[in-house]
């Protein structure tokens, strides 16, 4: 009796919700860390960059309008799925990364916890940020941390699920919605994450996730005038000034990021860097 | 049957005006190097005071100093310390109040009535509640002992050139940074005052520089590879041009940029006070505000009445003497500008928008521009869609609530916005839904240290003011 | 220019859908557009902030002296000190005939036919207060009575009180009614209603109230009876100003308003006029539109009008205590 033959995977794009093709055609061959072939992901172009921000833009409205609880409860559930599919995550993992099987458990598992921390930071980032302001008079003065709106990521080249998620959940955790260029080399398990998205509660198009080239994409992200803040972390040494420069054509929020431990437990800042403050006024009398 | 109001001047003596007046360097008045400047009073065309500027080499000083002074002295003092040289600042402006207003107004052109009941004030309370900072810098939710970056070069604009000045140093200083600031180049008087301040407070020496000049100074001040932060407030056109130079290197960049803010009037209104928030919103200071109200959006169920109100009630705005304690509207600041308002005004009426100015008597020499308000206004109109920066209001009109946002929120700036309804739960949906730093309901032109302030978009990046404000000059 | 006469009763044509039922009343006077009390406040501050100077002062002064109603309203009043009044009233400052005579006296109704006899001839009025002042609360018979009470004696003005009882618990047709009724009693004389603000709590209640008394056929508005604190203040006389404006931008006609109480100095008179000025217009500088109830503000305009004609301070020997 033969081995049966499994049913190989067509990797896409996550796009406002659906798996689009790139609407280029174009493909690009994705290996395990010895180079062996795994999988041809979908090469994105600048017009997949602009639909995605598209999608990203449509769907702010809604993401940022929704009660934080509800924010809360939405990225607990993607927790929940991610764990479900903890053994893909490993076997991706370790062989986009190289590294043994322990190793991408315990990296598996430190993703899905980040997730679980950043889903609690939604109801509780106003708190902390928030204040109300004793203004010299009489006026009641607040501010409040808002979503900045629509951010373009461009998420680690090393660490394909921790570094990513580590970049994705604080940015959709404040109501801002994603335009993800994924890991260039390393793109299973960005692509795992969308399956995982789609069956999740998140919304259409507050996450999209382009595998492609991040030196060809990054600069149309970087340029878009729909895009209001940008995450520098994957982005190739000798384009980084480059694409701050351009994101100061709109005065984007440029987040000089880098790849780092991403094993270390984070702080606040990736939430701050993608919060606007509002201060608001209103008199008080009879 | 006219009443007039006899002229009532403050006295251009308490200025203590100087015929010339030095940079501030190193805890020293010294000449800079620089092609020294003639400051004029917009509303006579006068000079004022020659005033040394700095040269690329003053700046490489200037930030050698300040990063000695960081090194040495300012950063490893006490936050305690701090504080009370920052309290001795706000103390002494203090003191000096009636000098500095004069000075401000008659170096700006703004009524002495603002400068002497909003600017210095308010300048002093930023020294005064910052200095409260130094020693509570662990309290402020950025983690335990939070670290100054070091350096920071400053440049702000000609509209509040004082209050800018406040804004920007007691932060800096509260933090734990030293600081280079460049005063705008028509308004350098009284940052050199406040400099003196600074020398009679005995800040230590190189703490605080101050360095007029024009642009070409500011971009120094920017490019020195010796600064660790940039905060500057002006123009969004000059805003990108910094956010560009600074790419890919590692200076904290804060901008706080240009606005064209909409004051909306729906119809439940206080209609009275609501005709006090938008001739406040547009014509206070000029309308040199970045968050002025510059587009009134009035629901179309009240806009002849409003209207009729509102011109009524520009035309009792005294334009005129910025010394006069009665005047409400003072002098543009310089030709330049002037010459930018008229030819904004002269498309607004090319583009088919009705115009209506004040008949109000203008002064003959001087910088000086009418009250105007056209009404008309479509949002592809010039005059809708960038920022005048003079007394110049666009009226524009809006059926329902969603529309009225989408109205405010189509531009690319996003620092202010006005709301005016007596409805509770209305004024906090438009406050969650416009794109706006701050948001004035039934209020307008509100402005105070423990309310940060800043914009969205093009408006520009980081806070001032306030536990936020800080973090702009955090290593953090 | 001069004020029109007496207001007709009835509501004028723009205003009959407003005053036809009890329900209509309420309805306008609710949908007036709110005071907001921060808002108004700051405006009053702002505008108290005027320097008047020089000839503008002199000015002032003199236009205040002449739209005082040089009041007297105690229990211990006798007809001996309100012919010292009157004596006042028509001659200020006997050293300096030049300086204007007030606008009128206020009395109370048993002390009008003293004042009527020693002004007779001289351009001065006679005020009358009325309708069971300052409560206002008797019977609707008696301050009918009260009032032609003191026409009969010969006011020439009648400062009626609203029941502010009444306003605060929404009955509007009363208070309206009420106000029609002295009205039609005042006969010629010209009909003063005191919304006593300092007991309405809020700015919308005196918008409103201002509101009724115009509708109702007041010729002027009056902030208070001096007898409850706080009387007379800046922005109550700003919103109060503002509906005499907007009511004169509807109807074309011109009404009225009467700060009383608690204005004691030159620089508070001023800041008055000031608000009439820039608030309600030029037109309402005139003692026929613009009255200070006050008492011992006349001395202190004649002090200063001293002090700005002889180049230095005058002291209050020097004007004449009554």
């Amino acid at each position: 009796m033969s081995e049966r033959l499994s049913v190989a995977k067509t990797y896409k794009l996550y796009l406002g919700g659906a798996f689009p093709r790139s609407e280029s055609g174009r493909t690009y061959p994705v290996t395990d860390s010895r180079g062996k072939f795994l999988a041809n992901a979908a090469q994105a172009s600048r017009k997949d960059v602009r639909e995605a921000v598209v999608a990203a833009r449509k769907a702010f409205g809604k993401w940022s309008g929704a009660t934080a609880y509800n924010r809360g409860q939405v990225l607990y559930r993607v927790a929940e799925l991610l764990e479900g599919r903890r053994e893909q995550f490993i076997a991706e993992v370790a062989s986009s990364e190289g590294i043994q099987a322990k190793k991408a458990a315990s990296i598996v598992d430190a993703a899905i916890d980040r997730w679980v921390w950043y889903a609690g930071w939604t109801d509780k980032i106003a708190t902390v940020l928030g204040a109300s302001n004793p203004v010299a008079g009489p006026y009641f003065s607040f501010s409040v941390p808002e979503p900045t709106g629509v951010v373009g990521v461009l998420a680690p080249q090393k660490s394909s699920l921790l570094g990513l998620i580590s970049v994705i959940a604080p940015v959709i955790a404040t109501g801002c919605t994603a335009v993800v260029v994924t890991s260039q080399d390393r793109p299973l398990s960005a692509i795992t994450l969308s399956e995982v998205l789609a069956t999740s509660d998140v919304p259409g198009g507050v996450v999209n996730l382009l595998t492609g080239h991040t030196a060809e994409l990054a600069p149309w992200l970087a340029s878009h005038a729909d895009v209001n803040a940008l995450d520098l972390t994957g982005a190739p040494d000798e384009l980084r000034a480059e694409l701050e420069a351009s994101a100061s054509g709109t005065v984007k929020r440029v987040l000089r990021a880098t790849e780092e431990d991403w094993a270390k437990q984070p702080d606040i800042r990736r939430l701050r860097a993608v919060l606007e403050t509002k201060t608001v006024w209103h008199p008080m009398g009879v | 049957m006219t009443w007039d109001y006899a002229p009532a001047p403050e006295s251009r003596a308490i200025a203590n005006l100087k015929p010339s007046y030095r940079m501030f360097l190193d805890g020293e008045f010294v000449e800079g190097s620089g092609e020294p400047l003639k400051t004029i009073n917009p509303a006579t065309e006068e000079v004022l005071a020659e005033v040394s500027t700095a040269s690329a080499s003053d700046v490489d000083r200037a930030v050698k100093v300040a990063k000695r002074a960081q090194d040495k002295v300012w950063g490893p003092m006490s936050g305690a310390e701090r504080a009370k040289y920052i309290f001795r600042i706000a103390r002494m402006m203090a003191e000096r109040s009636r000098e500095l207003a004069v000075l401000e107004s008659l170096d700006n052109g703004k009524p002495i009535r603002e400068s002497r009941d909003v600017d210095v004030p308010t300048a002093a309370a930023h020294f005064f509640y910052h200095a409260g900072w130094a020693d509570k810098l662990d309290y402020a939710g950025y983690g335990p002992n939070p670290r100054p970056l070091g350096v920071a070069g400053q440049v702000i604009p000609w509209n509040f050139p004082l209050l800018m000045a406040a804004w920007k140093i007691a932060p800096a200083l509260a933090c734990g940074n030293t600081v280079v600031l460049k005063p705008a180049e028509t308004t350098p008087l009284t940052a050199l005052v406040l400099a003196e301040i600074i020398q009679q407070a005995e800040l230590p020496p190189g703490v605080v520089n101050i360095l007029p000049g024009a642009g070409d100074v500011g971009a120094e001040l920017v490019n020195h590879p010796g600064v660790n932060k940039i905060a500057f407030t002006g123009s969004t056109e000059v805003g990108k041009i910094i956010q560009k130079s600074l790419a890919g290197t590692r200076k904290k960049l804060t901008l706080e940029l240009g606005g064209k803010a909409a004051n909306i009037v729906f119809d439940d209104a206080p209609l009275d006070q609501a005709v006090e928030g938008i001739v406040n919103g547009i014509f206070f200071n000029q309308g040199h505000v970045c968050c002025a109200g510059s587009r009134l959006l009035v629901q179309e169920s009240i806009a002849e009445e409003l209207l009729e109100k509102l011109h009524k009630r520009v035309s009792t705005l005294r334009i005129g003497d910025p010394l006069d304690k009665n005047t409400d509207v003072g002098a543009i600041n310089s030709r330049d500008q002037l010459t930018k308002i008229q030819d904004l005004v002269a498309t607004g009426e090319a583009e088919g928008a009705v115009r209506w100015t004040s008949a109000c008597p203008l002064p003959e020499k001087g910088f000086f521009f009418a009250p105007t308000v056209f009404a008309g206004v479509s949002q592809a109109m010039r005059i809708a869609r960038e920022e005048i920066f003079g007394p110049v209001l666009s009226v524009l009109t809006f059926r329902t609530p969603d529309e009225a946002i989408a109205k405010a929120n189509n531009t690319p700036y996003g620092l202010s916005a006005g709301i005016w309804t007596e409805k509770g739960s209305r004024i906090l949906w438009a406050a969650n839904q416009l794109r706006a730093g701050v948001v004035w309901a039934n209020t307008f032109n509100r402005f105070d240290p423990t309310a940060p302030f800043g914009g969205y978009q093009e408006s520009g990046f980081g806070r001032e003011g306030g536990r936020t404000g800080l973090e702009a000059y955090l290593d953090v | 220019m001069a004020a029109s006469t007496t207001t007709t009763s009835g509501s004028p044509p723009e205003f009959a859908d407003a005053t036809r039922d009890e329900t209509s009343l309420r309805r306008f006077l609710h949908g007036l557009p709110g005071v907001d009390q921060v808002g108004v406040e700051q405006r009053a501050a702002g505008l108290a902030t005027r320097s008047i100077k020089k000839a503008s002062k002199m000015w002032a002064i003199d236009m205040a002296i002449s739209m005082v109603d040089l009041t007297t309203l105690e229990g211990a009043d006798t007809a001996g000190k309100v012919r010292t009044l009157c004596a006042k009233a028509r001659r200020p400052e006997p050293e300096r005939p030049e300086v204007p005579h007030v606008a009128a006296v206020c009395v109370y109704p048993d002390m009008v036919e003293t004042a009527v006899a020693e002004v007779a001839g001289t351009g001065v009025g006679v005020a009358s207060v009325a309708t069971a002042f300052p409560s206002g609360r008797s019977s609707l018979r008696i301050k009918i009575a009260d009032t032609e009470y003191a026409v009969e004696a010969g006011a020439t003005e009648i400062d009626m009180v609203i029941d502010r009882g009444a306003f605060l618990s929404g009955r509007y047709g009363q208070v309206f009614d009420e106000i029609q009724t002295i009205k039609r009693a005042c006969g010629d004389a010209h009909l003063k209603v005191i919304l006593e603000t300092g007991e309405l709590a809020t700015y919308d209640n005196v918008r409103r109230a201002s509101w009724l008394a115009l509708l109702a056929g007041g010729d002027f508005i009056k902030t208070s009876t001096g007898k409850v604190s706080p009387a007379a203040t800046l922005p109550v006389t700003h919103v109060m100003l503002q509906a005499v404006h907007d009511w004169h931008a509807v109807t074309g006609e011109l009404r009225g308003v009467k700060p009383a109480g608690g204005i004691r100095t030159t620089k508070d008179a001023i800041r008055y006029l000031v608000a009439v000025q820039e608030v309600a217009g030029p037109q309402w500088l005139d003692p026929h539109l613009f009255r200070f109830g006050a008492s011992s503000l006349l001395n202190d305009l004649l002090m200063q009008r001293r002090t700005q004609l002889d180049g230095f301070y005058s002291g209050p020997d020097y004007v004449t205590v009554d």
